[in-house]
């Protein structure tokens, strides 16, 4: 421990305003007694910030029983103090595209009802749509296309378009009255993932990281894997600020894994290069850049020998994170037919409950193509096809595991769709909706929120929240409220100004919380 | 500092409250850390005057401009207040001392009368109201946002110790908060960090020896820089992010990804940096070089800057909305690159933020709205295009139109002697030759002749007498195999010349095909297209029509009065465009162009959003310094290569990067310039400085792109199959990085953190991750080079000593010499190579084998192939050194 200069409860501040930056994850320093050699003969050299250090090695080093929350640290890495975590671990199935409330979770029989007439002026009120709406005054109100039915103990209405899902209703808790402030999709994305509509923010994952280090030691502390979709993305980039780091440092940042068969390009050693190669190569790398960083204090010199530490741990961890050899087939078959084919949202989910499995803090699945536009009745049901069985296999399989207390499952997307038809109601194949902000519904699982609850609503025809608002910095409150985080106090000062993740806003809903 | 929760926050600032503030500085209750900023934004502020565009538009913008702002649409109560006006006049006067309209709504406790309303989730803070009120007292001075402002050139400002003006200007900033710039890097490193910035290469061994000779003397920056901007790469080094802003690319994007042929554009652009073309001509050419009087055709080529953008030739896709959608890329790419605005709200309407109107807008479109172009099919060579041949190309088809000619006359003799076509021809079709040729020479079978039918009477099937109507050098491939097929058909044979000519036909074809044709620019004949506002830029919903212009806001009296002196036409085109741009009362396009190369020295602009200079942008962190370099570098003639060499024999670009990590943590991106630039180079550097130190580089330049060695299955994964990379053989696979094909759908992935080549792009982040650890370590050109570098500093000269062939080797890659702990370290890690090595044969085959250049000392004995595969590892270590990568 002589090596950090800075004791654990160092909390002074620099004249940035900014606690000193902790230039590794220590864990990531800790676990290999390789390092540690090297390590040794640096000792001293290494005028290294780091903040309590101990807390989280006490907190995170074991990799194994996740499931224990006994050690939770009471001070994160920033050195501020921390509320006792509900979840160690999220995963966010982005739902990019916006699925449409009103025909998968939130049912409204007065839609039928009114099927095919104007929409009543009382629900638009001077409301903004999309380019596409215009103004949605005298717009038809359409039916859901599917029939609903109530599920479980708690009696949830899901569309049959969700059979899966419907099956662990109990375990979920549905928000149904989230609103936003974007109409395009870019925009709204990045509001929902980094608090912001404009690009440059940091997103939740990297904050998370931030804020709690990583608890991997051989994986990045914040994964994102998008689905390789055929023809169903709509055209939808995911753009990489998605998962940026914004102002924080670049080692925050999500690292994407390629949806392919080798998710992380490179990662086979060259010719010649054995495992033991690549290890005396990196200590020597490693030592002479410690000696430089004697003489340069630019930090982005210890993120590189972290982030060469960790390439050289991915090399063997991811492929074994992909060996799906170790899978039962009851549990492959679970998560549906597509579970082998690297890059869909099945593989996706059943890598997401792999990574958690092995510590990583924040997984964030991007899957495109819910923009029913004119295809309500075509494209959304190999969209649900493709997403149902393996999102509800997740929540299965994690709770199977003992895992699912300490994980929080998200499923949403930017916003929601108009209840009211986009498109020709005489022409069946062609019913869309379009881009809806004003209410629409997210669900949870696990990590601390109560399950086979429904929270807030929306109004009869679906278009605004009546009981409950959930703003966009509301559900991110609670997000990092529930992983032992304050998000009016973790912050960074960037430009002269206290940043956070909910910018000036967010309540944490309180409603939705277990209670411990 | 700890943040207010919402509680603390409710009683902002009443007014009473304030005055309490102002008047005695005594901090009532709040919160400390309101106090704090207030007392802050006092220190700050009160020593200076209030500052219209830096002080007050900020807050007006971010918490007013929404709802009473310039977009139209939007605006609440007929109020904006983004420019003066008289309903604002009237709410800034004061009714009562300290009290005006404004500042009552402002500043009220009162949920229904605060502005901005609670719903907005926008709220002052005091430091702002205190900003406001200052504002209010002075008598609510107006200006303009800076950027819109005319560049005028400020004072240098005086300094003993600043020859460079640049440095006058940090050092008077750095002085007032009581710093210094730091001491000048050393030599090794300076030479290094000026090569690599200004060619891209690190510093070639005639310059080392040069310049490094004696390590007393501070190097000669300046004799350094001369020679580096002589440099054939140059070009190529300043191509790299103009290309990004242009978003050049090898093919369409989109579904298909069609490959296209603009590369000749990119010889342009390297050589137009080469031969130092000023900015102003630069602009012209790519902007209106076929609308210049007597245009060559390299400045027609120049256009292809517009046409660089992607092509949808999905099936299904309407033509006029991709006619529009390219229009639109043009516009808003023009936009960013000249203007540093970000235009694309405004296809949907007025900007929120800045004064551009959503008319602005398609005015400014206007200008490219007037091409041939009609939106249709994905032809990556979609007209109008200019051909592009070599002189190879060139003497080729000069050979083969001769050869088509002469083959030609045999045809027509021939068949002027069989057929009388004369007496079909139209009158105004083309003569035929009267000389009449002899069966023989044309059939090698006579006797086929005598019983052709077709002397006397003209039975030829429509198309084939169609066919024989035009003249034989003009008959297309097709034409003429159905004329063979004719002839073969009846008479069991054709006419040797037909075939000749059929060949000579297929191999122009072919090099034509080969040809690179160049999407350019051209204005469409006949009357000009007109524009129309789209309402929420559909294609298909045209509103108002509106003349081409510039947007208002930026149209100065005397440009506009130039325009018309000028113009003879009342229309105005490209051409004029780009000298609007240019001319001395345009506000935005010379500190655009001077902020984004100091971002390509120094990192990050001086305007850090340098893809925006408009209200929502970044301030400047030197705004003299960017107004200065803006209008010296107009007044001396648009010159780059002088503008470059400003910046980098400047004091401030030449400071040492070795500081203490405290200096590193006070100012983390380096705004204050109180050290020298250091991050990590572009991989594409990268790349090009491991193939140039190991001398596998091919410095050939310009000419088709090429394909360096690429993971497998990349392609293949993107297009479902459709595309499959094959990486090129011999020279191509060592050519500079900016050869490299970009395929648009799946770009190079040894490229990290470069612009996407989709749309353009003027900044690219900068980010450091696990997978870039990985791609330098495996990609194999890094490999190879480590190995083909290593093999000849061992075969150079067996016999060297360990420590004598390290410290050669170090001094290669990284120009400077070995410290002694750093030799010291290797001294001794080469000592545990050597054993293992010793020990793993096979391990050292692979290592002296990896990449396609020949296999090092093939066939020599193990213990000098061992050898060779300890200084393969050396090397490889030494390439992946924090320092290597990083400009230092």
């Amino acid at each position: 421990m002589h090596l950090f200069k800075e004791s654990s409860t160092s909390t002074k501040r620099n004249p940035t305003g900014n606690p000193p930056l902790p230039p590794v994850p220590p864990c990531e320093w800790m676990t290999t007694h390789h390092r540690r050699s090297f390590l040794g003969t640096a000792a001293g050299s290494l005028g290294l910030g780091l903040a309590s250090l101990s807390h989280l090695l006490a907190a995170e080093q074991s990799p194994a029983p996740i499931s224990s929350t006994s050690t939770a640290a009471t001070t994160d890495i920033v050195g501020r103090p921390r509320l006792p975590p509900r979840a160690r671990h999220v995963i966010y199935l982005f739902q990019n595209g916006a699925p449409t409330h009103v025909d998968l979770f939130d049912y409204k029989p007065k839609l039928r009802e009114l099927h095919g007439q104007p929409l009543p002026e009382s629900y638009v009120g001077g409301k903004r749509f999309s380019t596409m709406t215009g103004n949605a005054n005298g717009k038809l109100i359409l039916g859901n296309v599917e029939p609903f039915a109530q599920h479980g103990e708690s009696g949830a209405w899901v569309s049959s378009l969700m059979p899966h899902t419907a099956q662990i209703a109990d375990e979920l808790c549905f928000i149904k009255s989230m609103h936003t402030e974007a109409v395009n999709h870019a925009p709204a994305i990045t509001f929902m993932l980094t608090g912001s509509e404009l690009p440059g923010r940091p997103a939740l994952g990297a904050w998370l990281t931030y804020g709690l280090g990583s608890a991997a030691d051989n994986l990045p502390g914040y994964v994102v894997l998008t689905s390789v979709t055929k023809g169903t993305s709509c055209g939808q980039i995911f753009y990489d600020f998605y998962w940026g780091s914004g102002f924080l440092p670049s080692r925050f940042q999500g690292v994407k894994f390629r949806g392919s068969k080798d998710p992380v390009l490179y990662l086979k050693d060259g010719p010649g290069i054995s495992r033991e190669f690549r290890e005396a190569m990196l200590n020597d790398v490693t030592a002479l850049n410690l000696q430089k960083q004697a003489l340069s204090g630019d930090p982005e010199i210890s993120t590189r020998i972290a982030q060469s530490e960790m390439a050289f741990r991915m090399q063997t961890s991811v492929p074994e994170l992909t060996d799906l050899s170790g899978e039962s087939k009851a549990t492959l078959e679970m998560y549906g037919p597509q579970v082998e084919q690297p890059g869909s949202f099945a593989y996706n989910c059943l890598m997401a409950r792999r990574l958690v499995e092995r510590g990583v803090r924040s997984v964030q699945l991007m899957h495109a193509g819910w923009d029913q536009h004119n295809s309500l009745t075509t494209e959304l049901y190999n969209q649900c096809r493709d997403t149902d069985q393996p999102s509800a296999a997740l929540v299965k399989d994690l709770k199977q595991r003992g895992l699912l207390d300490d994980t929080l499952v998200i499923w949403g997307g930017e916003f929601g769709r108009t209840p009211f038809i986009q498109g020709d109601l005489a022409n069946r194949p062609r019913w869309g909706r379009d881009h809806h902000p004003y209410a629409f519904t997210v669900w949870m699982a696990g990590g601390g929120v109560k399950s086979g609850v429904t929270h807030g609503a929306s109004d009869d025809l679906g278009m605004n929240v009546l009981e409950n608002p959930v703003h966009v910095h509301d559900l991110q409150a609670t997000i990092l409220h529930l992983m032992g985080i304050d998000h009016e106090r973790l912050t960074y000062r960037f430009q002269g100004r206290q940043f956070r993740l909910t910018d000036v806003h967010g309540h944490v809903v309180h409603d939705i919380l277990k209670h411990v | 500092m700890p943040q207010r929760n919402r509680e603390q926050r409710q009683p902002v600032l009443s007014p009473s409250m304030c005055r309490v503030f102002l008047s005695g500085w005594l901090i009532v209750s709040a919160s400390l850390a309101m106090a704090c900023e207030l007392l802050a934004a006092e220190g700050e502020f009160s020593s200076k005057s209030i500052n219209f565009s830096k002080d007050v538009l900020p807050i007006l913008s971010d918490n007013c401009f929404h709802c009473h702002g310039p977009d139209s649409q939007s605006r609440q109560a007929e109020l904006r207040l983004d420019q003066p006006n008289p309903a604002l006049d009237q709410i800034l006067r004061e009714s009562a001392p300290g009290q005006s309209v404004f500042w009552e709504r402002v500043s009220t406790t009162d949920p229904d009368l605060i502005m901005p309303p609670p719903e907005t989730k926008h709220r002052l803070t005091a430091a702002q109201l205190l900003l406001l009120q200052r504002w209010l007292q002075a008598g609510a001075p107006w200006g303009k946002h800076w950027a819109f402002e005319p560049i005028i050139k400020p004072a240098v400002p005086e300094s003993d110790r600043a020859e460079n003006p640049i440095d006058a200007f940090v050092i008077a900033q750095l002085h007032q908060v009581g710093k210094e710039l730091s001491p000048q890097a050393d030599s090794a490193r300076l030479l290094r960090r000026l090569a690599l910035d200004l060619t891209g290469l690190p510093p070639s061994l005639e310059l080392r020896q040069k310049y490094l000779k004696s390590s007393n003397q501070p190097l000669d920056a300046g004799a350094v820089v001369d020679e580096l901007l002589a440099s054939p790469h140059y070009g190529e080094r300043m191509a790299w992010e103009w290309l990004e802003a242009a978003r050049y690319a090898d093919t369409n994007g989109y579904q298909g990804d069609a490959e296209r042929t603009m590369w000749p554009w990119r010889d342009w652009v390297v050589e137009a940096f080469n031969q130092n073309l000023s900015f102003a001509d630069f602009t012209r050419a790519q902007l209106a070089g076929d609308l210049l009087s007597q245009a060559t055709d390299r400045q027609k080529l120049a256009t292809a800057f517009l046409r660089n953008h992607m092509i949808n030739g999905e099936g299904g896709r309407i033509a006029a909305e991709n006619r529009i959608d390219y229009v639109m890329d043009m516009t808003e790419t023009t936009g960013t690159v000249w203007l540093g605005l970000t235009m694309n709200c405004c296809r949907c309407h007025d900007h929120k933020f800045d004064p551009i109107r959503q008319q602005d807008y398609y005015q400014l479109s206007g200008f490219f709205n007037n091409t041939p172009v009609d939106g249709s099919g994905g032809n990556p060579q979609t007209p109008p295009v200019l051909e592009w041949p070599s002189e190879e190309q060139k003497e080729h088809r000069n050979r083969l139109l001769k050869e088509r000619q002469e083959i030609a006359e045999k045809v027509l003799a021939w068949e002027d002697e069989f057929v009388p076509l004369k007496h079909l021809a139209p009158a105004e079709g083309p003569a035929l030759s009267t000389q009449p040729v002899s069966a023989i020479e044309v059939f090698d079978d006579a006797n086929g002749v005598a019983t052709s039918p077709w002397h006397q009477d003209d039975g030829l099937p429509a198309e084939v007498r169609a066919i024989r109507q035009k003249p034989p050098q003009d008959r297309k491939a097709s034409e003429l195999t159905q004329l063979i097929n004719f002839w073969n058909q009846w008479q069991g044979q054709s006419p040797q010349s037909l075939l000749m000519l059929k060949s000579r036909i297929d191999e122009l074809d072919a090099l034509q095909r080969s040809i690179p044709q160049v999407m350019v620019m051209q204005e469409r004949a006949g009357e000009p297209r007109k524009n129309f506002i789209l309402s929420k830029g559909l294609y298909n919903q045209p509103q108002a029509e509106v003349p081409t212009d510039v947007p208002l806001f930026l149209k100065s009296k005397k440009a506009s009065e130039r325009f018309r002196d000028q113009n003879v036409s009342p229309v105005l085109t490209r051409r004029e465009l780009s000298e609007w741009l240019l001319h001395d009362e345009n506000p935005l396009v010379a500190r655009v162009v001077v902020n984004r190369i100091w971002q390509q020295f120094f990192g990050i602009g001086l305007v850090k959003t340098s893809e925006d200079f408009g209200i929502q942008g970044e301030k400047p962190s030197h705004p003299e310094l960017l107004d200065w370099l803006a209008a010296d570098f107009r007044e001396h003639g648009w010159d780059i290569k002088r503008l470059v060499k400003q910046m980098v024999t400047s004091r401030t670009y030449c400071q040492t990067t070795l500081v203490p990590r405290e200096a590193y943590v006070d100012d983390p991106e380096n705004r204050l310039l109180a050290r020298g630039p250091r991050y990590r180079w572009p991989a594409w550097m990268l790349r090009d400085q491991a193939l140039a130190v190991s001398g596998l580089l091919v410095p050939k330049t310009g000419g088709p792109p090429v394909k360096p060695y690429q993971p497998e299955g990349l392609w293949e994964e993107a297009t479902f199959g459709a595309k499959r990379y094959q990486a090129d053989q011999g020279d191509s696979l060592y050519r500079r990085s900016l050869y490299t094909f970009w395929r648009r759908i799946i770009a190079p992935p040894m490229f990290f953190d470069t612009a996407n080549r989709q749309t353009c792009i003027v900044r690219t982040s900068r980010t450091n991750t696990p997978l870039q650890a990985l791609a330098l370590w495996n990609d194999p050109v890094y490999l190879e080079a480590a190995r083909v570098l290593a093999t000849r500093f061992f075969v150079n000269d067996r016999k060297l000593h360990d420590d004598e062939r390290l410290r050669r080797l170090f001094e290669h890659i990284l120009v400077r010499e070995p410290t002694p702990q750093e030799l010291e370290l290797l001294r001794t890690s080469i000592m545990s190579w050597r054993d293992r090595l010793v020990q793993s044969p096979e391990q050292v085959n692979d290592l002296l084998a990896v990449g396609a250049s020949p296999a090092s000392l093939a066939g020599e004995d193990s213990a000098s192939r061992a050898e060779a595969a300890l200084w393969t590892v050396v090397t490889m270590i030494l390439f992946n050194l924090d320092e290597t990568v990083s400009k230092e």
